[in-house]
């Protein structure tokens, strides 16, 4: 494959306001995530790794700064076309799972392709392959409480390669999990990238950091 | 996002919370129930009142004493000037055109052997009336003839009620009664003619003009009715009886309505009732809208991280504002038809008791009512659900 730039940031910086005082949180973040990566942006809490990941993911914008997704600037977009991208490019796992408690697993897996417009029995279909894939098909009608941990994050997983995202942003994937089940998560995550996934992979723990390609170290809103 | 996902995610919400849901259905239930009732009630009035009118018959002009409404005095005069002498002139007058008929009445006691019925309309009036007054059909018997009538004769028609009271399954043709202190004799039966507003229109005994005069004393009358040969003369007549009147009374002394004129006065009272009785139960329905956006205010509370959830996974602003919208529609249109079911079903029970009539309008309205209730008291929650930043939303405890 092409090792072309997926995404790629310059000079980013993000400012909240808090009352009278404006609080910069990324100081000029300058970063190119190529296709096919495994990266992992590691960093105190309170150094900015969240922000930084909610710009990746389109869930926020730079205050300035350019961030291009592919050859998109990204900051033209209409919110609608950023519901798109975030539809079609990115797959999210979060670190509290994020699974709907009354929908059953394939419901929640299904969820992104229900926002593509997707029929029915294509994406059921499709939702069930990616399930037994990672070994989950058994539980496809349980609820996410009938579930371990780890299983809940495999299903989120499951959830974020619905669509065939280019890109699997985690944001502290193994935070809510024990060692093992931890673990487990990470190898499902080297699996997908060597299947020609980018990953990016949100933490603070440096052992969990260490297993990806790349380490982007993020200190106070720089990266070092 | 296509609808059947929607529509799933909504039932999905609803049922979670099923009492929350059913206490804020009952708030439309209610409204909706009210408004099909209480318009039902108004209609079924309505339709009561313009067949006892309609059934008078449209060649029929009746002078009432006294003022009744118009621009001058809007609360209306009350006048006793009209006299049976009144009547007389106009037959005079009139003869060719129309015949008249005086109605006097006093209101007594009437008694068969150890038998009384209490509250007796008395109406005195001319020989004529059954030829007039077209909702008075002789059932049994005969009414009194003019001779009779003009020399006064103590014979009596008698309403259903009066019948019933007084000689049972007897035949009374040929019985003597008493009307307070003198003694009449019956010589017919009118038809039944029911109650109107409560009041008991078969509580009736009908005697000769001459005889009720001497007996009550009275000469004032209480309507003086004219009826017209020909339709096509109806106007004509009632401005010469207009003109004869004002030869010695004031407009404030008279009132000359037609069949036609009542009913209009009447539908307009009705139709105000009908109104008024369906906005009262719309204010209900309102209420129950707040209900509406009031739980669904909680709902978007509740849901906030879903919400957040369903944005970051691709929904667009559109899809969550359909999501909350069509559950705040499918609250109230649940409450809506339930609403209506109970409406007709409370209608038809009612029916039995009361005037009742439902009318198709009222449940459209009702109906149409729920959902745009629905819409309106979901608009704004359902907003402020799409405009939830993801971020924010995500983040959300």
């Amino acid at each position: 494959m092409k090792k072309t730039n997926l995404i790629s940031l310059a000079n980013v910086t993000k400012d909240y306001n808090l009352g009278d005082l404006t609080v910069r949180v990324l100081k000029g973040i300058t970063l190119k995530i190529k296709n096919g990566e495994f990266v992992a942006i590691q960093g105190r809490s309170g150094s900015g790794k969240s922000t930084l990941m909610n710009i990746i993911g389109l869930l926020d914008t730079p205050t300035a700064g350019s961030y291009y997704l592919e050859e998109t600037d990204v900051s033209s977009l209409k919110e609608d076309e950023l519901s798109y991208l975030r539809n079609k490019k990115i797959g999210f796992v979060f670190q509290s799972f994020n699974l709907l408690p009354r929908a059953t697993i394939l419901e929640n897996v299904v969820l992104p392709g229900i926002y593509a417009g997707e029929n029915p029995k294509e994406r059921d279909e499709k939702a069930g392959n990616i399930l037994e894939k990672i070994g989950l098909l058994k539980h496809i009608s349980k609820r996410p409480n009938q579930l371990s941990g780890g299983e809940q994050q495999r299903v989120a997983i499951a959830r974020a390669l619905m669509n065939n995202p280019d890109i699997i942003l985690a944001d502290e994937p193994t935070g809510n999990l024990d060692t093992k089940s931890g673990q487990e998560v990470i190898n499902l995550l080297k699996t997908l990238h060597k299947q020609g996934k980018t990953i990016v992979l949100i933490t603070h723990e440096k052992d969990i950091a260490k297993q990806a390609d790349r380490i982007i170290k993020l200190t106070d809103g720089r990266i070092n | 996002m296509d609808f059947n996902e929607l529509f799933k995610l909504s039932y999905r919400a609803i049922n979670a919370n099923r009492l929350r849901s059913f206490l804020t259905m009952l708030g439309i239930v209610i409204g909706v129930f009210a408004i099909i009732l209480l318009v039902s009630i108004g209609t079924g009035l309505q339709t009561f009142i313009t067949n006892q009118i309609a059934g008078l018959g449209s060649n029929l002009i009746f002078v009432i004493p006294g003022r009744i409404g118009g621009a001058r005095t809007p609360g209306g005069v009350v006048s006793n000037k009209l006299v049976v002498a009144d009547a007389k002139t106009l037959q005079l007058k009139l003869k060719s055109l129309a015949n008249v008929a005086p109605v006097v009445s006093q209101i007594t006691t009437v008694k068969y052997k150890n038998r009384e019925n209490k509250g007796t309309t008395i109406f005195g009036t001319t020989s004529n009336y059954p030829k007039i007054v077209q909702n008075a059909t002789i059932e049994r018997g005969s009414f009194f003839s003019k001779s009779q009538e003009q020399s006064g004769a103590r014979s009596a028609v008698i309403g259903q009620t009066v019948l019933n009271n007084l000689f049972y399954s007897q035949n009374p043709i040929g019985k003597r009664f008493f009307i307070g202190n003198n003694i009449y004799t019956v010589l017919g039966v009118i038809n039944k003619r029911g109650a109107v507003f409560g009041i008991d229109q078969d509580n009736v005994v009908i005697i000769p003009l001459s005889a009720a005069q001497r007996q009550f004393g009275l000469t004032h009358v209480n309507t003086i009715f004219i009826s017209v040969n020909s339709s096509s003369s109806v106007s004509r007549v009632k401005e010469q009886t207009k003109k004869i009147l004002l030869g010695h009374l004031t407009e404030d002394d008279f009132t000359i309505q037609t069949a036609e004129s009542t009913l209009s006065i009447v539908s307009n009272i009705t139709n105000i009732l009908s109104i008024a009785l369906g906005g009262i139960a719309a204010i209900s329905l309102l209420v129950g809208g707040i209900g509406v956006a009031n739980i669904m205010l909680v709902s978007v509370t509740e849901r906030t991280r879903e919400i957040g959830l369903r944005k970051a996974l691709g929904a667009k602003r559109s899809d969550i504002l359909k999501q909350f919208l069509l559950e705040a529609i499918m609250l109230s249109l649940t409450g809506g038809i339930i609403g209506i079911i109970l409406g007709l079903f409370g209608s038809i029970v009612l029916a039995r008791f009361l005037v009742s009539q439902v009318t198709l309008w009222s449940v459209f309205i009702a109906f149409g009512f729920s959902v745009v209730v629905g819409i309106v008291f979901g608009m704004a929650p359902a907003i402020r659900a799409s405009k939830l930043s993801p971020i924010e939303a995500l983040r959300y405890e």
